[in-house]
């Protein structure tokens, strides 16, 4: 201890003898030095993000004078699309609107199979026996036998692996793409695609690119340069998925996709394709599945079709089919299949019922097949407005030859049209869509839809109906 | 309501488990890889190996190696009303999880303690069967077009007067499925520069319809109003990131009792802290609404509160009524502008008509309208039935999270071998 105490004495001494030592200039730096960290010490320290220089008081008064916006902007009581038609009784062929009995020329029961008889006795029987709910999501007692079997029917229907249901047509294909393309995954979608592929693709969060409707030679571009960019950095292109995402029939524009060009780019640059089949099952191909049947493609080619009960098969909900390796995976990542109840029982035996009936009267395809062409032909000479769609789809557009200049202007003359039909006897509707919501937004147009239960006298009658109505409205 | 702590025990356990679990599932990769044992995956086509594989190796990663192993506690089908009892198809797995085959067996009378049939209106017979054959013989299943074109029935109609007579509020609108009522209402009410204050633990369709919107999100810790209030006090007085303008509106999510918890929302001070701020308030009552309250009406009369006070109060039709669908209740100008610029009424299907009866139907007998006290009896003995349950697991010493009067009851196993082990006693071991 006096040792350690000798030698702390000696450090002092040192020190202090150094102190005496020391030419000027080096303690007046030091000084310096020491006055310096002194004052760096004892000032204020500098932020660079000024969070708290605001007092209490002063937040006080931000937070009184924020004035949010209204929940809601007021709707005017005239918006076209407030006032909904009421439809009395069931929709089916004969149909009444706001009190009108008329002809349905806008629900999409392409097979007429929504009051078929042995459809609701199907479905009666699932009544009594299930109930109405499922009271769960599929994980928790959820599944009944009925889903099952209707994921059986629907895969060996449309020869594939299997299939997976969803409780609605609009949760299929939105919950079905991000299940597979994630961030940083790119995806070419056409530009007339539905709004439930695109709030799909907006949910995977994936690079998006779109290629001009039905035009290959820009998707091929798109691809090239895609394929550009890949050889700057292998390593990423390694991992990044790519997708095309189709329509069979297009909703928008009545059209079909030339899916065997599209399986040639599939394998040329790799990509796979996701075709989105709601309008065309049940109306194209000679049995009815689609348009893989009506181009004769071998539908494993096809990674994903995804389609939705609610238009051939007048039931509700849709389902996803394809290889297992494909499908089980969104048994766990698709949302709206996990989260979701499963679909009422008495639907899925309709559904099921609906497909018997499919299966047993294959002649029926033909015959709206027909009735398209029959109708399509009719409504050509009408001047004023141009009929847009394949000749063989069943749900056409009618839109103005030319446009009065307005989108607004467009749509209340074709409301017009439409109320005279109305008044006649005809029941038909505008396509509706969410104006600011829509990518590419499509013109006003007039939904016409072909079902198998209008007489070829209903289809002269609708389509001479129309010829007047434009004739009243445009004069 | 009660989050008990972890005992440590239990806590180490659990970790140890999944520990061992996943070096196992290395091993067994590492074999299934070196061809030692069978790939019984599903692989990709022949003709397409050289494409980007779909899935990352190590997503599927826990897929493989843990959940196929319990496999066998889910999904599991059922052929029955999902009632009280439930009768369940039997299903056997020779290859452990990878493949199940049925065996035709039907195992009957099951106590159903799984499904969401909170006031047991999901029924094969009754008064509410027999409104919705009635219907279905009249109607048929389906509807097949939008709301917007030629889907509005005068049912609907109908049924959304009714939910808007039985919330207490101006005015209602129902769409087909309670997940999509969420995901496609949510960015029809919000946008760009509005700012989303959402649970910590709010469901999947609610974070989708708030990340679809394209609204800032900014989350708040479960329940926690000192949290709640801390974000929108920053909200307003620094306004939007970086430039600083201040927020067009905020919108607070919560939901009424959480389904995976059993926590029931704040409410009263959720409503104190939303007048304060001047922010908007939406209420998901999936769970709460027909099991909460004396008469069944859900959280809000629950705490004693004014459905007024609740902007935007959206609920489901699955669980309380035994049907399929969800709605949105509020005031006229709100649900005027969801009929013009909801994405469900625009591109999505209506209603089926035999699920709208059964929902009115139902709705009729929990409200007194069909001239009985069954509704009001039922909501009473849910109460007791939960507040009976929930003290009696308690005292066998289990660890129950939750609300004492939430009817979502979660019982704690922790351990992932336990899981698998306490589905199968549970299920199919005789008493």
């Amino acid at each position: 201890m006096a040792a350690a105490g000798m030698g702390q004495q000696w450090v002092l001494v040192e020190m202090v003898q150094a102190f005496y030592e020391a030419p000027a200039y080096h303690l007046i730096l030091e000084g310096i030095l020491i006055l310096w960290i002194i004052r760096l010490l004892f000032s204020k320290t500098y932020k660079l993000q000024e969070r708290s220089d605001l007092t209490p008081k002063e937040k006080e008064e931000l937070i009184e004078e924020w004035q949010p916006e209204p929940l809601v902007p007021p709707v005017p009581k005239d918006h076209p699309a407030l006032n909904y038609n009421i439809v009395s009784g069931p929709p089916t062929h004969i149909i009444t609107v706001n009190g009108k009995e008329c002809i349905n020329f806008a629900s999409f029961n392409f097979l007429g199979l929504l009051d078929n008889e042995k459809v609701k006795s199907a479905a009666q029987a699932s009544l009594k026996k299930y109930g109405v709910g499922t009271c769960g999501p599929r994980g928790f007692y959820g599944t009944f036998d009925v889903h099952l079997e209707l994921e059986e029917r629907l895969a060996k229907f449309m020869r594939t692996e299997e299939a997976i249901i969803y409780s609605y047509g609009f949760a299929t294909i939105a919950s079905a793409i991000p299940a597979y393309s994630k961030r940083g995954d790119i995806v070419f979608v056409d530009e007339a695609a539905c709004f439930a592929i695109q709030k799909g693709l907006q949910a995977s969060r994936s690079n998006i690119k779109l290629f001009k409707h039905n035009d290959m030679a820009d998707l091929e571009r798109l691809l090239k340069e895609q394929e550009t960019e890949d050889q700057k950095n292998p390593r990423k292109a390694r991992v990044t998925r790519r997708f095309i995402v189709v329509e069979g029939l297009y909703m928008n524009t009545g059209d079909v996709c030339p899916l065997p060009e599209l399986i040639k780019l599939k394998y040329k640059y790799k990509v796979r394709i996701f075709l989105e089949e709601s309008l065309s099952f049940g109306v194209l191909g000679e049995h009815g599945r689609g348009i893989t049947e009506h181009f004769g493609i071998n539908i494993d080619d096809i990674d994903l079709i995804s389609a939705n009960m609610e238009n051939s098969l007048a039931s509700i909900g849709g389902f996803c089919c394809g290889r297992s390796f494909i499908i089980d995976h969104q048994r766990l990542s698709g949302q709206g299949y996990c989260f979701s109840a499963s679909l009422p029982p008495l639907l899925a035996a309709a559904a099921i019922e609906a497909l018997n009936i499919m299966e047993d009267n294959p002649d029926i395809f033909q015959t709206l097949r027909a009735k398209c062409e029959r109708i399509h032909k009719a409504l050509q000479g009408i001047s004023g407005l141009k009929v847009v769609g394949e000749s063989f789809s069943p749900a056409l557009h009618l839109q103005l030859e030319e446009s009065c200049g307005s989108r607004e202007d467009d749509v209340k003359l074709l409301k017009r049209v439409v109320d005279y039909c109305m008044d006649s006897g005809i029941a038909l509707t505008q396509a509706r869509y969410l104006e600011k919501e829509e990518k590419c937004l499509p013109p006003p147009s007039i939904r016409v839809v072909i079902t198998v239960e209008q007489t070829e006298q209903e289809l002269d009658k609708a389509a001479s109906l129309l010829k007047e109505a434009v004739q009243s409205v445009l004069n | 309501e009660a989050f008990e702590e972890t005992p440590m025990l239990v806590a180490v356990l659990t970790y140890v488990g999944y520990g061992v679990l996943t070096l196992f599932g290395y091993l067994r990769d590492f074999m299934r890889q070196w061809k030692i044992e069978k790939c019984q995956n599903a692989t990709e086509r022949a003709e397409q190996k050289d494409f980007v594989p779909l899935y990352q190796d190590f997503e599927n990663f826990y897929n493989r190696n843990l959940y196929t192993r319990i496999r066998d506690s889910w999904n599991r089908p059922i052929c029955s009303v999902p009632g009280a009892k439930v009768d369940m198809m039997e299903r056997v797995s020779h290859d452990y999880n990878w493949t199940f085959t049925y065996t035709g067996r039907v195992i009957k009378d099951i106590i159903n303690m799984g499904s969401y049939n909170y006031l047991g209106f999901a029924q094969k017979a009754g008064t509410c069967q027999e409104a919705a054959a009635e219907v279905l013989s009249q109607y048929g299943a389906g509807v097949c077009s939008t709301r917007q074109e030629m889907g509005n029935l005068d049912k609907h109609e109908e049924l959304e007067e009714l939910v808007a007579r039985f919330l207490g509020v101006e005015s209602a609108m129902a769409y087909g499925m309670g997940f999509a009522t969420n995901s496609m209402n949510i960015p029809a009410l919000v946008g760009k520069g509005c700012l989303i204050l959402s649970d910590e633990l709010n469901h999947a369709s609610l974070v989708l319809g708030a990340r679809l919107s394209g609204a800032t999100i900014r989350i708040f810790k479960h329940n926690n109003m000192q949290s709640l209030e801390k974000l929108l006090k920053d909200a307003i007085v620094h306004g939007q990131p970086r430039t600083r303008r201040p927020w067009k509106k905020i919108l607070i999510l919560v939901e009424g009792i959480y389904s995976m918890e059993g926590s029931i929302v704040r409410l009263p001070e959720v409503i104190a802290l939303k007048k304060k701020y001047k922010s908007y308030l939406y209420l998901d009552e999936a769970h709460s609404i027909g099991a909460l309250g004396p008469s069944g009406r859900g959280v809000v009369e629950y705490f004693g509160l004014s459905p007024e006070d609740v902007d935007v109060m959206m609920g489901t039709f699955t669980k309380s009524f035994g049907a399929a669908g969800g709605y949105i209740g509020g005031k006229k100008e709100l649900i005027d502008y969801l009929r013009t610029y909801s994405h469900s009424a625009v591109y999505a299907t209506s209603l089926s008509p035999p699920v709208v009866e059964q929902v009115i139907t139902s709705m009729k007998c929990i409200m007194g309208e069909d001239g009985t006290t069954v509704g009001k009896a039922r909501v009473q003995q849910l109460a007791e039935n939960t507040r009976y349950f929930r003290r009696r697991l308690k005292e066998m010493g289990f660890i129950i999270y939750g609300n004492e009067d939430s009817p979502v009851v979660p019982l704690m196993l922790y351990m992932p071998a336990k899981i698998g082990c306490f589905s199968v006693r549970a299920s199919f071991k005789p008493y």
